[in-house]
């Protein structure tokens, strides 16, 4: 590491220990275990503000928190799913001995294989470290893709064709609400609000035209050429359009992640603001 | 002590008298809380039950006229209360309730013959719908409604929309693969975001850079993530003739697993087995932003000329791809979840938009079974725009039984 490597660290070292006294100090009267409290706050708040560094550029600190970050969750995952999946769930079903060395109430119901079928294939996909039998593990990797892809199949042909279908079916006309009685009455009773005939006609005639122009731009066996090519040109534009509206409403849900860590640091660690 | 007596006999008089008028009304009143307990709400009438159907058993649709005390005469219905017994004579236990103004309840029971609301198949069970008054101070017990019998059933009719579409999709996929096999040259329109992988990878051979390629947070079944392993595949296979530095960074493991299945193939195909690198391919964690931050940092420490996002994205895609952007890479991204394209489209060079990441994955392979599969799509459009016409018209003229057709049950 370089010199000035040493002393950032350094400088942010004799920060973190000042930082951490003064909240020990201010959250002393409050009981408890206010020096593990008070160092909490404090590495949080540092881990935070090592993360928000990547916004000036790549350093040691922000490697720091990255490095801390995955490991810690890399570990906590693994030991998450062998908890919860293997101990939790599997060896409950299988065996008494073993649900008892590892405290977990065995759960006495009749002899079941199925619960053998997944952990033999667990146990073929570690054959992946073996050169000679590394070949075993793609069968359950076969397995899972297989499965999963099938039960796709029904699930999306269900949400994303017949429901989006039956989606399509509005009256371009007329509503429930709004019988169609002329275009005389159309105009004498025009109305520009929300619940207005108008309002409901152009929604669905938005809906039917955004629908066609858009499946057209999906539309791959065919070159994108004059009307074709026009209506694709629509069903960009819609898209490009809907993107927009998402791309704003997701932004403001980013909004209130920044306000929470924000709220963090001056509320939590520094106290400015009272949560 | 005639009058002394008189006086006594009168003041006891007056007293007892005292406590009587205060006793009657106390008798009154218990008199009045009785009769409303004793008195509730009148039967519910007409009660009918059956087998749920469409569904896998132990379960049973009760239905029954409401009480005439619901919303009316007495106005005095609470709910009603739903009691299953094994035997005509009881005892009953209470299996569930609905609000006032419902007429029919579903019994949904457990398969699992311990569980305390097992509903055994193909045996009889008897019912009762009880009115039950506000506050719980009167139950009127219904008549006893069986013996029914849950039963399982081998299809759903509910889904029989479902099942032609499969078998008017397969058809489809099936004849297009043997077409295709068959030496048919299949058509598909030029997408521009594909055009562009083999300058990105040219652009990295000629910086001497690395090539970044992420498969998102997707599991390996997810079809996104398979599309993306066939782009992979082709990313690989150049970068193998190209001989540039490829990193995969994978978020699951067994999508690493399958990631280095995919890219070891691409390298033996492009007749370079011996420069495959098991360690291009690796796992990070699966913790969504932990990945992000170290796949940020890979970016700018590594400085890969192209970044390649093919795959299902979360709220990381803005984040690896501003970071990418800022690094100076070209980008080139691919997803089918909706909420993110809006920002790979800002942030990255090319974006295959939703199908387009399928139909990339088929332009790129040129194999027979995605072509096929991407020409029964376009085929399954087709279909979907005529049917969504004929439901317009159908919907404008109110024919109701064309739009049922497509209302699909669980």
């Amino acid at each position: 590491m370089r010199r000035s490597t040493y002393l950032i660290f350094g400088v942010v070292t004799v920060l973190f220990i000042f930082s951490w006294a003064i909240k020990a100090l201010v959250i002393a009267g409050d009981g408890g275990n206010y020096l593990a409290q008070s160092f909490m706050v404090t590495f949080a708040a540092f881990l935070t503000l090592a993360i928000y560094s990547f916004l000036y550029e790549d350093n040691p600190l922000y490697k720091f928190a990255e490095h801390l970050f995955v490991g810690v969750s890399a570990a906590y995952w693994m030991c998450q799913a062998f908890w919860s999946t293997i101990v939790g769930n599997l060896i409950p079903r299988l065996s008494e001995g073993l649900s008892n060395y590892f405290m977990q109430p065995y759960q006495a119901s009749p002899w079941n294989p199925a619960y053998i079928i997944p952990v033999v294939l667990g146990v073929l996909l570690l054959t992946r470290l073996s050169n000679k039998y590394g070949w075993l593990s793609r069968w359950p990797l076969a397995f899972i893709v297989g499965t999963t892809a099938g039960l796709n199949f029904i699930r999306y042909l269900r949400s994303d064709f017949i429901v989006q279908v039956s989606s399509t079916f509005v009256p371009l006309m007329s509503t429930k609400l709004h019988p169609w009685e002329g275009i005389g009455a159309f105009f004498s009773n025009f109305d520009l609000s929300a619940t207005g005939q108008f309002a409901a006609l152009l929604t669905n005639w938005v809906i039917f035209l955004g629908v066609f122009c858009g499946i057209v731009y999906f539309f791959f066996s065919k070159e994108h050429t004059g009307t074709f090519g026009r209506a694709s040109k629509i069903g960009i534009w819609i898209l490009m359009i809907t993107f927009g509206a998402s791309f704003g409403y997701t932004v403001m849900g980013r909004i209130s992640l920044l306000v929470g860590r924000i709220t963090f640091l001056f509320g939590d660690w520094l106290g400015l603001v009272q949560n | 002590m005639k009058l002394k007596l008189l006086v006594w006999f009168l003041v006891m008089a007056f007293g007892a008298s005292l406590a009587l008028a205060q006793d009657e009304p106390a008798v009154v009143d218990s008199l009045a809380i009785d009769t409303t307990q004793v008195i509730g709400p009148a039967p519910v009438s007409m009660l009918t039950g059956k087998d749920k159907p469409n569904d896998h058993g132990h379960a049973v649709v009760i239905g029954w006229e409401t009480s005439p005390d619901d919303g009316a005469g007495q106005n005095s219905v609470m709910g009603y209360q739903i009691l299953l017994s094994l035997n005509p004579e009881g005892p009953f236990d209470s299996v569930g309730f609905v609000p006032a103004g419902n007429v029919s309840f579903e019994h949904i029971g457990a398969k699992d013959k311990d569980a305390k609301n097992f509903v055994p198949d193909n045996t009889d069970l008897y019912y009762r719908v009880d009115a039950v008054s506000m506050g719980w101070t009167a139950v009127t017990p219904s008549a006893v409604l069986g013996p029914i019998q849950s039963c399982g059933q081998l299809f759903n009719r509910g889904r029989w929309a479902v099942l032609i579409a499969v078998l008017i999709f397969s058809f489809f996929t099936i004849f297009y693969v043997m077409k295709a096999r068959g030496g048919a040259e299949l058509y598909i329109r030029p997408i521009g975001g594909i055009e562009a992988v083999d300058d990105a990878i040219g652009r990295a051979t000629e910086m001497g850079r690395p090539i970044l390629y992420v498969l998102g947070l997707g599991s390996a079944a997810d079809v996104a993530t398979i599309a993306s392993f066939t782009i992979l595949g082709r990313v690989a296979k150049r970068v193998a003739e190209y001989q540039t530095a490829l990193m995969v960074p994978t978020y699951d493991p067994i999508v690493m697993t399958v990631a280095q299945e995919v890219v070891k193939s691409a390298y033996m195909d492009a007749g370079r087995p011996e420069d495959y690198k098991e360690d291009c391919v690796h796992f990070v964690t699966q913790s969504q932003f932990a990945y992000v931050a170290a796949v940020n940092g890979l970016m700018l420490r590594e400085r890969p000329a192209t970044n390649v996002y093919m795959g299902k994205f979360y709220a990381e895609s803005l984040l690896l791809a501003e970071t990418g952007s800022m690094a100076g890479s070209i980008q080139i991204s691919g997803t089918d979840e909706i909420a993110q394209i809006p920002f790979f489209i800002v942030a990255c060079d090319y974006t295959l938009i939703g199908e387009e990441l399928y139909a990339a994955s088929a332009y790129l392979g040129r194999e027979p079974k995605l072509l096929g599969s991407l020409k029964a799509q376009d085929w399954g459009k087709a279909i979907f725009v005529v049917l969504s016409i004929i439901g317009l018209i159908a919907a404008q003229l109110g024919w109701t039984s064309f739009v049922d057709l497509f209302r699909v049950v669980d």
